[in-house]
C-alpha cells in the first residue's frame, strides 16, 4: 500500500494539532499483530506481585520465534535460551520452574542468577553477543543506577549487531529514559473461563499497552496465550481506560483526506 | 598373585640412599620414625635394628632404652606410596592389570597368564628374580582369590601356589586369623573367643558368628565376609591401577620477572604450548592449573574449570587473565607450569580464531564460561527434572552444559506455575474449615478476592524421606479479581494429628 509522505507538496498539510498529528500517524504506521519478526530490544513493565512480566515476554518471545521458523527452514530449534535474574527479582517472583515453562523451552533453558544489577546487565550482554543463544530474557527489579540510557543503548547495539532478541522484564519499575525499540506495559487480566471447568482459570491472559514504539503505533490488547499461539483481542474492559474504546484498527488509510470527505 | 614387601619402607630408605642390604649405614641398627603426638614412634626398622630389639610400633624412647646407638631416619609414607604405585605399573608385566594393596602390597591379576611363562612356577621365579634384581625384599604367592593369595603372601610358606583344584579351606587352614585382614580390634575380639587359626573358624557355628557379628557391615570387621572372600563365595571388587600422564608445559626463566606483561607474555606461551600438547593427543582441557614459583620459595596456584573441553589459547589466557590480577610477584617469579589435570576428548576441529568470534558471536561453551568466571559456577545453572512429586523437588539445578539426566516422561495432569518462590510464603486465608474453597487471601499486605479456583490437588509428603509428622498439601490454582493467577496450598488438615489449624501458603505464580 502506498503511503504518501507528510510534507508531500502535493498535499496540503493538515491543521497541525497533536491529535490530528497522532491520528495521522496512526494510520501511515502499520498496527502491531501477533506473528511479526521480533524487535531487537524490548522491555516489559510489569508489577513484582504477579508473573505477568515474564508471561508476557515469553509469550512475545515464542510467537517471534514462530514467525522466524515460518520463513526459514523448517527444522527443530534447539538453540538455548538464556534467562538473567537479579537478586531482587528472583525474591520478588521467584524462579523459573521448569514444568510450569512451556514445553518446546523446558530443556533449553539456561538460568543465570546474578547478586546485583551490574551483573545481570553483564550477563545480558554476554548472552546477546554468543550466537548460539534463541533469545535473551531478563528481569531487573526497580530503577537501578547502573541501568541507564548507556546501558540500554549497549544492549540495543548487541542485540541489533548480533541478531539476538532481547525481551527485558522490568518488575515494579518506572519508564524512564530507554532505546529499547518496543515498550510494553503488561497486567494480567481475568483468563476465558477453562474448557472443561468453567470455575477454573483458564488460558492465560493479559492486558498489554505497547506506549512506544518505533514501527508501530501506541496501542493496547487484551492478549491471551492458549498454547499454541497469541491471540490478540481489543481490550473489553481494560481496568484504567474502560470508556476509551479503541478504534484504531477501524480507519482506513485516509491518503490525507478528512474522513468526512469520503 | 600377591606380592608382598615384607621391608619396603626400609628397602625405599636404602635404595634412596644408594645402599645394598646390610651394607653402609644399613649395617647399623636404624629405625625409620614417625612423629606422634606422643613423640617419635618408630615405624619401620631394618634388620639390624631388629635384631638390636627395635619393633614397629615402639617408642622411639623405648628403643633407645634398649639399644642406645640406634641411628633415626625420618619415614615418608607418602613417598612409599607413590613408589608403590610405580612398582604397581612395573607389575603389569605378569598381568593385564594390578592393584594396590597399600600399606606395602601388590595384587596382580595372572588369570590365565601363567602359561606365558610356561606355569605358575615359573611365573613366580621370574618374579621373584626381577625383584631381586631391584633389590627389593618380597614374598610372594599365587592362588585363585586375591584374599587367598594375600594370606599365604603374608603368613604361607614363601612362594606358595594354590592351584584351583586345591582345596582351599584344607590348604589355609592351618594360617592364623590375622590372615583374613580384620581390623585389629576384631583380632582381639576373636583371640578372646579362643579362635586362632582359620580352620577353628568353620568348626564354630556359622549361626553364632553371624549373631557375634551382626552389625559389622565392612569387610574388614566382619571375619565371616572375609572367610567368604578367601574362598571365593563373595566377589570381591579391587580397584585396577591405570596410569595416566597429565599434559604439563613449563617455562624456566632466566630472570625473573615481576610485571604483568611480561607474565602475560608467557601465559601466552604456555597456552600456545599446551595447545600444541593437547593437539597432539586429540584431547581438550577441562580443568587448567598453573604454578607459580617465586624466587622467595612461595608457590601460587590458580586453577580454572571450564564448562567443555577447549584448546584455544586466546580464550585460556583470556580466562587466566581475569585470575592473575591479585597476583604479588614479590621479588619476582622465575618458574610457571602450566597443567591439564583433567582432560576429555577433543576431535581436531576448525580453529575458530577470536576476530571471527567478535563479528559472528561467540559459542555457547565460550559464553558460559565468561559468565562462570565472572559470577561464580552458582549463578549459571540448568533445571533439570528430578523424579519426586513434591513440586520444589521435581527440578534440580546442574551446570548448564552437562548432559540431562535420563527421567521417565513427564505426566501432564495438572498446569504448574510458570515460576515459583524460593520459600513459599505465608497467606492469611478466608475459607470454610476444613476443607472449603479459598474466598479471599492477604498477601504482601494487600486483600485479594479469589474469583476463580480450581482445586484441590493432594501432594502428600514423601514418606520414605521426611519425618512421620509432616503434613500434606492441598494445592489450589486461584485467580484473583484482577486476574491474578496463583498456586497457593494449604498444609495439612484440620484434625489430622499434626499439628494445629493448617496454615496456607503461596507458592507459585502462573505467568
Amino acid at each position: 500500500m502506498f503511503y504518501p509522505a507528510v510534507h508531500s507538496p502535493k498535499t496540503p498539510p493538515l491543521a497541525v494539532t497533536d491529535e490530528g498529528a497522532a491520528a495521522l500517524l496512526r494510520t501511515r504506521l502499520p498496527r502491531w499483530r501477533p506473528g511479526l519478526a521480533a524487535p531487537a530490544h524490548s522491555e516489559v513493565f510489569a508489577s513484582g506481585d504477579q508473573a505477568s512480566g515474564a508471561g508476557l515476554a515469553l509469550a512475545l518471545a515464542r510467537d517471534a520465534l514462530k514467525a522466524a521458523g515460518r520463513s526459514g527452514p523448517a527444522q527443530e530449534d534447539r538453540r538455548q535460551l538464556l534467562w538473567v535474574q537479579d537478586r531482587a527479582a528472583v525474591r520478588l517472583t521467584g524462579r523459573p520452574y521448569r514444568h510450569g515453562l512451556p514445553p518446546e523451552l523446558r530443556h533449553r533453558l539456561i538460568h543465570v542468577e546474578a547478586q546485583t544489577p551490574e551483573d545481570a546487565l553483564f550477563a545480558l550482554e554476554e548472552g546477546l553477543r554468543c550466537r548460539d543463544l534463541a533469545f535473551v530474557l531478563g528481569e531487573i527489579a526497580g530503577n537501578p543506577r547502573a541501568l541507564d540510557f548507556t546501558a540500554s543503548r549497549r544492549l540495543s547495539l548487541a542485540a541489533e549487531k548480533h541478531g539476538v532478541p532481547l525481551w527485558l522484564v522490568r518488575l515494579e519499575a518506572q519508564p524512564e529514559l530507554s532505546s529499547a525499540r518496543m515498550r510494553w506495559k503488561v497486567a494480567a487480566a481475568p483468563s476465558a473461563p477453562a474448557r472443561w471447568n468453567a470455575a477454573a482459570p483458564g488460558h492465560p491472559a493479559w492486558y498489554a499497552e505497547l506506549f512506544r514504539a518505533r514501527s508501530h503505533p501506541h496501542g493496547e490488547w487484551s492478549l491471551s496465550d492458549d498454547g499454541n499461539s497469541l491471540a490478540a483481542a481489543r481490550p473489553h474492559n481494560s481496568p484504567e481506560r474502560a470508556a476509551a474504546p479503541d478504534h484504531v484498527d477501524l480507519v482506513r488509510a485516509v491518503c490525507g483526506r478528512s474522513l468526512a470527505a469520503l | 598373585m600377591s606380592i608382598w614387601f615384607a621391608q619396603f619402607a626400609v628397602d625405599r630408605w636404602r635404595l634412596s640412599n644408594g645402599f645394598r642390604r646390610g651394607e653402609g649405614a644399613d649395617a647399623a641398627p636404624t629405625v625409620l620414625i614417625a612423629e606422634t603426638a606422643h613423640g617419635p614412634r618408630i615405624a619401620a626398622a631394618n634388620d639390624a635394628g631388629r635384631a638390636a630389639g627395635a619393633r614397629a610400633g615402639m617408642m622411639l624412647a623405648d628403643a633407645r632404652t634398649l639399644c642406645p646407638a640406634i641411628a633415626v631416619a625420618p619415614s615418608d609414607p607418602a613417598g612409599d606410596l607413590a613408589f608403590l604405585e610405580k612398582l604397581a605399573l612395573w607389575a603389569q608385566r605378569w598381568g593385564p592389570w594390578s592393584a594396590l594393596d597399600p600399606p606395602d602390597g601388590l595384587v596382580v591379576d595372572v588369570t590365565a597368564v601363567a602359561h606365558l611363562f610356561g606355569g605358575e612356577r615359573r611365573l613366580i621365579a621370574d618374579a621373584r628374580a626381577a625383584i631381586a634384581a631391584r633389590d627389593l625384599n618380597a614374598r610372594l604367592a599365587i592362588a585363585p582369590t586375591a584374599g587367598a593369595a594375600w594370606a599365604l603372601a603374608h603368613y604361607g610358606p614363601d612362594g606358595a601356589i594354590l592351584g584351583p583344584d586345591n582345596d582351599a579351606a584344607m590348604r589355609l587352614a592351618e594360617l592364623p586369623v590375622a590372615a583374613l585382614r580384620l581390623d585389629p580390634d576384631v583380632l582381639t575380639v576373636l583371640r578372646r573367643l579362643g579362635l586362632k587359626r582359620l580352620g577353628e573358624l568353620g568348626g564354630v557355628g556359622r549361626d553364632a558368628l553371624q549373631r557375634r557379628f551382626r552389625n559389622r557391615k565392612s569387610p574388614s570387621a566382619n571375619p565371616l565376609v572375609r572367610m567368604d572372600q578367601l574362598l571365593g563365595r563373595v566377589p570381591e571388587p579391587l580397584l585396577p591401577v591405570v596410569p595416566q600422564d597429565i599434559p604439563l608445559v613449563e617455562r624456566r626463566l632466566l630472570e625473573p620477572i615481576r610485571h604483568r606483561e611480561l607474565l602475560d607474555q608467557v601465559l601466552r606461551d604456555l597456552a600456545a604450548d599446551m595447545t600444541r600438547e593437547l593437539e597432539g593427543r586429540g584431547e581438550g582441557a577441562r580443568r587448567l592449573e598453573l604454578g607459580l614459583w617465586r624466587v622467595d620459595g612461595e608457590v601460587i596456584i590458580r586453577a580454572l574449570e571450564l564448562s567443555a573441553s577447549t584448546r584455544d589459547p586466546a580464550h585460556i589466557c583470556r580466562l587466566f587473565g581475569a585470575k592473575l590480577d591479585g597476583v604479588d610477584a614479590g621479588f619476582g617469579i622465575e618458574l610457571l607450569r602450566l597443567r591439564a589435570s583433567w582432560v576429555e576428548p577433543l576431535a581436531l576441529g576448525q580453529r575458530d580464531i577470536e576476530s571471527a568470534a567478535e563479528s559472528h558471536g561467540t559459542s555457547l561453551n565460550a559464553c558460559i564460561d565468561r559468565l562462570t568466571v565472572r559470577l561464580g559456577p552458582q549463578a549459571v545453572r540448568r533445571p533439570v527434572p528430578h523424579a519426586s512429586h513434591v513440586p520444589e523437588r521435581a527440578q534440580r539445578w546442574q551446570p548448564p552444559l552437562e548432559p540431562e539426566p535420563a527421567t521417565q516422561g513427564e505426566l501432564a495432569f495438572h498446569q504448574r506455575p510458570l515460576k515459583l518462590l524460593d520459600r513459599p510464603e505465608a497467606i492469611a486465608v478466608l475459607y470454610a474449615t476444613p476443607d472449603g474453597y479459598p474466598r479471599s487471601f492477604r498477601w504482601r499486605g494487600a486483600v485479594r478476592e479469589v474469583v476463580k479456583v480450581e482445586g484441590p490437588e493432594r501432594i502428600a509428603p514423601e514418606w520414605w524421606r521426611e519425618r512421620s509428622s509432616a503434613r500434606l498439601r492441598d494445592y489450589y490454582r486461584i485467580e484473583d479479581e484482577k486476574g491474578r493467577r496463583y498456586w497457593i496450598y494449604r498444609h495439612g488438615l484440620a484434625g489430622d494429628g499434626r499439628g494445629d489449624l493448617p496454615l496456607w501458603y503461596l507458592h507459585g505464580l502462573y505467568g
